[in-house]
């Protein structure tokens, strides 16, 4: 299992434009893929009702897994969602 | 079925159109607790899937269609939501233990539904996407109509109760001949709507929703009135009423003012529910002179946190650009009330958000969003003398400290609106603190009357020709300095030449509203607005002081 602590820079947090464009790229992978914020249950990343129940805003961290090939490569794409602060395309 | 006549209410937005009924569809029933399966749960299962990814079909479809981004951003997410797999096992589940698919995907969105109600404000809002989503696909579960604006491609009257902003978001105007609706007054998102896309609407149609899908009617949105089954020559004859009526308008070349050269510029509400964009072609296919207001929540709106400093000023300068030459009067963020927004959420519920911390009551509370949003005008301005005008001013303190607020941003033309009562009737306290005022004539009938603007079993007393308005904007207007008006009430050709005569300086209204109100402060001199002013004033109740204002108003003046 690959596990990513990342800061969410988004300035939107994780939700709206962001969120959705996260979502839509875990949903690609063939694996399991989930996002936990500290204190909470992992959930699914590939559930945007979910990802928009953690409520996580921008400024705090969340954990990414993954688990088999490529997932290494997954969790770079999805952090690099988190870290932009302007997402363009969704 | 015999001939009934016509149904009544109140026109809002000029022109006829004739088409077939398509009604906006409400709420989809909820199906009963309970319901379940004849014991197929494979099958079951498959129709409520199926039912989902048709629904997340058509949001996407739409998403790629959406005109605006915010608009693209919530059906994205909406597509997402019918895709989601953790919604689809709670169904599955639920059909399983022997629900029908209906009540599966209820119940399975109420999970869903409940973790993010809870959860803040902006989460909070996203309630009503779910819920839209729900409805859609139970609604192809039950095989009852979609909820929403109904999509054709042959032209009709769209019949509805009301219509939220949420339902005309990717309305085609194209396909849309008239609005007719059950509810709502003369300054009802309705009838601002129709008159933004210079589409006929009648409002208050008692009966409306009772006319059955595909009835051909004639709406008339002058006289008020929509006629099921008309005859051909009725048809042909009011075409014939809206080519002449069009052939009538005068040059747009030239600029407002009364027959005998008193100037009262004519310039258009910007940002309405139809957008930025079509609202500035509009003006300027209209003959607008330039902007009497600017409404900035468009920026805001449906957005997590407020607008940067960039973005802001961008979007002030296309609007500032689009009438290098004529004022331009902007209305800082009228946040509260029936416009909410996730990052300035109310300090406590509130019972009567229309009397609550709304406008400049909201901004008071929250400096730096208002602070922010004068500098990204003044910089936007870049010297330029635009009017920068506050909402909901209700005292000389609060004009006062807005007035300082400006200036200390640079913005030497501070201004206030005036449509709290309180307000007109110390007119000349205000004064002294800003250089303008703008009577928002919606609002000041809404708090002079005490009714409802939503309210269409009110209508009567949100009638900008209530005498009681009238004296409230003679306050204003004589209060020393200028004074325009930038309600709905500018839209009315009689009225405009009344609120003329009661001294005010400029007139600013839904772009295709000018043409009319231009031609008809044309053929009549400043003595004579005066006059019906003063006619319709001396008048007891609204119905009296039109009637009084319209006989004054009857003969035209010769040039002079």
């Amino acid at each position: 299992m690959t596990e990513r602590r990342v800061k969410i820079k988004s300035r939107v947090g994780l939700h709206a434009r962001p969120a959705a464009l996260f979502v839509q790229t875990a949903a690609k992978a063939p694996m399991e893929v989930t996002v936990g914020r500290d204190g909470n249950d992992p959930v699914n990343a590939k559930s945007i009702l979910a990802v928009l129940g953690l409520d996580a805003h921008h400024g705090e961290e969340v954990t990414l897994t993954a688990v088999g090939d490529g997932a290494e490569e997954l969790l770079n794409t999805l952090e690099g969602i988190l870290t932009e602060e302007e997402p363009e395309h969704a | 079925m015999p001939d009934a006549g016509p149904l009544r209410g109140t026109g809002v937005s000029p022109g006829s159109g004739y088409g077939p009924v398509r009604r906006m569809v409400g709420t989809v029933p909820e199906p009963p607790p309970g319901a379940r399966h004849d014991s197929d749960a494979a099958a079951e299962t498959a129709a409520a899937f199926a039912a989902l990814a048709r629904v997340a079909e058509s949001l996407e479809d739409l998403a790629g269609r959406a005109a605006d981004d915010v608009g693209r951003d919530v059906l994205v997410a909406q597509a997402l939501m019918a895709r989601d797999p953790e919604l689809a096992a709670g169904v599955a589940a639920r059909v399983a233990a022997g629900l029908a698919a209906p009540r599966a995907v209820w119940e399975a969105f109420g999970v869903h539904r409940d973790a993010l109600a809870a959860a803040d404000a902006y989460l909070a809002a996203r309630v009503a996407d779910l819920d839209d989503v729900r409805d859609r696909a139970v609604a192809l579960l039950l095989d009852v109509p979609l909820p929403g604006v109904p999509v054709a491609d042959e032209p009709f009257v769209l019949v509805a109760r009301d219509l939220a902003p949420a339902d005309t978001a990717l309305l085609d105007p194209a396909v849309v001949v008239a609005f007719v609706t059950e509810d709502g007054g003369p300054t009802s998102h309705t009838a601002i709507l129709a008159r933004a896309l210079g589409v006929p609407a009648v409002v208050a149609v008692r009966g409306a929703t009772d006319l059955p899908d595909g009835t051909p009617v004639l709406v008339d949105g002058a006289a008020g009135t929509v006629r099921p089954g008309p005859s051909p020559a009725e048809v042909r004859a009011a075409r014939v009423r809206d080519r002449t009526s069009r052939r009538a308008a005068p040059d747009p070349a030239l600029p407002g003012g009364t027959r005998d050269g008193r100037r009262v510029p004519l310039l258009a509400n910007i940002g309405g529910p139809a957008g930025v964009r079509a609202d500035l072609d509009a003006a300027r296919a209209h003959g607008a002179e330039g902007v009497g207001l600017l409404r900035t929540e468009f920026l805001f709106l449906d957005r997590a946190e407020a607008p940067g400093h960039d973005e802001q000023v961008a979007a002030y300068t296309e609007v500032f650009a689009a009438f290098p030459e004529g004022d331009v009067i902007v209305r800082v963020l009228d946040a509260g009330a029936d416009k909410r927004l996730a990052f300035l959420p109310p300090p406590a519920p509130e019972p009567n958000p229309a009397l609550g911390e709304r406008g400049l009551r909201m901004l008071r509370r929250h400096p730096d969003i208002l602070t922010a949003q004068l500098a990204a005008l003044a910089a936007a301005a870049a010297g330029r003398p635009v009017g920068v005008m506050a909402p909901m001013v209700t005292g000389a303190d609060e004009a006062a400290g807005f007035a300082a607020l400006c200036r200390d941003a640079g913005l030497a033309r501070p201004g206030a609106m005036i449509e709290v009562p309180a307000a007109a009737l110390r007119a000349r306290d205000l004064a002294r603190a800003v250089e303008f005022f703008s009577v928002g004539t919606n609002d000041l009938a809404q708090y002079a009357c005490a009714a409802d603007r939503q309210s269409g079993a009110l209508a009567r007393l949100h009638d900008p020709w209530q005498p009681a308005l009238l004296d409230l904007v003679a306050l204003a207007a004589g209060a020393g300095v200028p004074c325009g008006v930038c309600g709905e009430g500018a839209a009315d050709p009689i009225l405009a030449c009344v609120l003329v005569g009661l001294g005010v300086a400029s007139l600013s209204m839904a772009p295709p509203s000018i043409p009319a109100v231009r031609e008809e402060l044309a053929g009549h001199t400043l003595d004579r607005c005066r006059a019906a002013a003063a006619a319709a004033r001396a008048a007891r109740t609204a119905p009296a002081a039109r009637a009084a204002a319209r006989a004054v108003l009857a003969r035209r003046d010769r040039p002079v």
